[in-house]
């Protein structure tokens, strides 16, 4: 249990997706102009996470892994699939997306309303395919551990853009160089945040 | 195939589609797509080398096979064939650096896997490929990975010359005596977040220069 909540707290901050590997920088450029636009897809990024890491998790252990298939068969206990990984996650996660976009239109319509335009794309957020991609990478063991560190992402990852849209709210009514404007200044917030969050990088959970 | 008889493979229009990428309608700096990869390979050239490559790569043939079959696929799942059609080429890259550079392979870990959803291929594909023939959409996958290339060459060199002290793993600073004067490298450059800043300051630099891309208030 304890070890669970040090992984959730380690992939909020530490790991934190935008601050320390730059993943889902397109959507995070692109949406954090206000808050609540961007709480929106915060809570959609969590939600697809939650339902992916695990599905995912699944299939590299019972199909994608050296060895996964033994539960076929004597025969199948060599067979090693793991180059088809990159195909067989992104299919996965399309799949799973539009599934949820199906789910909630059909049984939260107000729901639908508020995350519907930003749910296609997430299928193409490099941090939901980044994070199972580094679930395979770090060997997570078990199902739990997945999930976990699935919604720690997502947290980290809302917690990101929602902080620097109500930065960028402000930063209308600032003076910037004209060139800097917008997408520039944009950077180098994100890089100022990121080092702020470096700050974490000593905590030894 | 007759169109190509009228028009030659290099016309200025093939050309400017390769040009236009690079400085003008840079992926990265003006179309702010592809930045994800962008940032976290560049701490050395080597890696940012073999990733601007790769993309390059990737881009120009998913472009090509795309255009190549842009009036048989249904519009309806277009993104899923387009989906397809990418991870084949990027599994084909990662395995081939695996087997021909597996040091690079390890340094980039995720990142090449990652080729799949960066936002230029599905940008490209969607916004030219689906709609042009299939040579110029070859060149257009060319310029704009080229373009992405270019930027993380140039972040690259920057953060290894001053954060390392090296540049392509040669030892600049040190042969140059510099370290005698009292100069030492600046740690921070390796960090993750300069990354971000240098970007920042090469948007910063294009649009002064280019004073007609600046954003509107």
């Amino acid at each position: 249990m304890e070890n669970l909540l040090n992984l959730f707290i380690k992939s909020i901050f530490i790991d934190n997706m935008v601050f320390a590997f730059f993943l889902g920088m397109c959507s995070f450029l692109a949406v954090s102009k206000n808050v609540k636009t961007s709480v929106g897809l915060g809570i959609a990024v969590i939600f697809v996470l939650l339902i992916t890491i695990p599905v995912n998790f699944l299939v590299e252990h019972y199909v994608l892994r050296k060895g996964a298939l033994a539960w076929l068969g004597e025969g199948f206990a060599d067979i090693d699939l793991s180059f088809l990984s990159f195909m067989v996650f992104i299919a996965v996660i399309a799949a799973i997306v539009q599934l949820v976009e199906m789910i909630i239109e059909k049984y939260s319509p107000s729901l639908y309303n508020s995350l519907g335009i930003f749910l296609p794309l997430i299928a193409v957020n490099c941090a939901i395919l980044g994070a199972a991609l580094f679930m395979q990478e770090r060997e997570y063991q078990t199902l739990a551990e997945s999930t976990v560190f699935g919604v720690g992402s997502g947290v980290g990852w809302m917690f990101a853009i929602v902080s620097i849209a109500a930065i960028r709210e402000k930063l209308k009514y600032s003076n910037i160089p004209a060139p800097l404007r917008g997408l520039g200044i944009t950077f180098i917030l994100t890089g100022l945040m990121a080092i702020a969050f470096m700050g974490f990088m000593g905590i030894k959970l | 195939m007759s169109d190509h008889v009228k028009e030659p493979m290099f016309s200025a229009k093939n050309l400017k589609l390769f040009t236009t990428p690079l400085g003008r309608d840079n992926p990265i700096t003006v179309q702010v797509l592809g930045i994800c990869s962008a940032l976290a390979v560049t701490v050395k050239l080597k890696p940012a080398l073999v990733m601007a490559l790769s993309v390059t790569i990737v881009t120009a043939v998913s472009n090509l096979v795309i255009a190549a079959m842009r009036k048989y696929i249904p519009d309806r799942i277009r993104i899923i064939v387009q989906l397809v059609v990418i991870a084949t080429m990027v599994i084909l890259v990662d395995q081939f650096l695996k087997a021909y550079a597996f040091d690079v392979s390890k340094q980039l870990s995720v990142f090449v896997g990652l080729i799949i959803t960066n936002c230029i291929l599905m940008g490209r594909l969607e916004a030219f490929a689906m709609a042009n023939k299939p040579w110029p959409s070859f060149i257009d996958g060319l310029g704009n990975g080229a373009g992405y290339g270019i930027i993380l060459v140039i972040v690259a060199f920057i953060r290894e010359l001053l954060g390392s002290g090296t540049v392509y793993g040669y030892p600049v600073m040190q042969k140059l005596g510099i370290y005698s004067t009292g100069y030492e490298n600046n740690g921070m450059l390796i960090l993750p977040p300069m990354a971000l800043i240098i970007v920042g300051c090469i948007i910063w630099y294009q649009r002064s220069k280019n004073p007609d891309l600046i954003e509107k208030k």
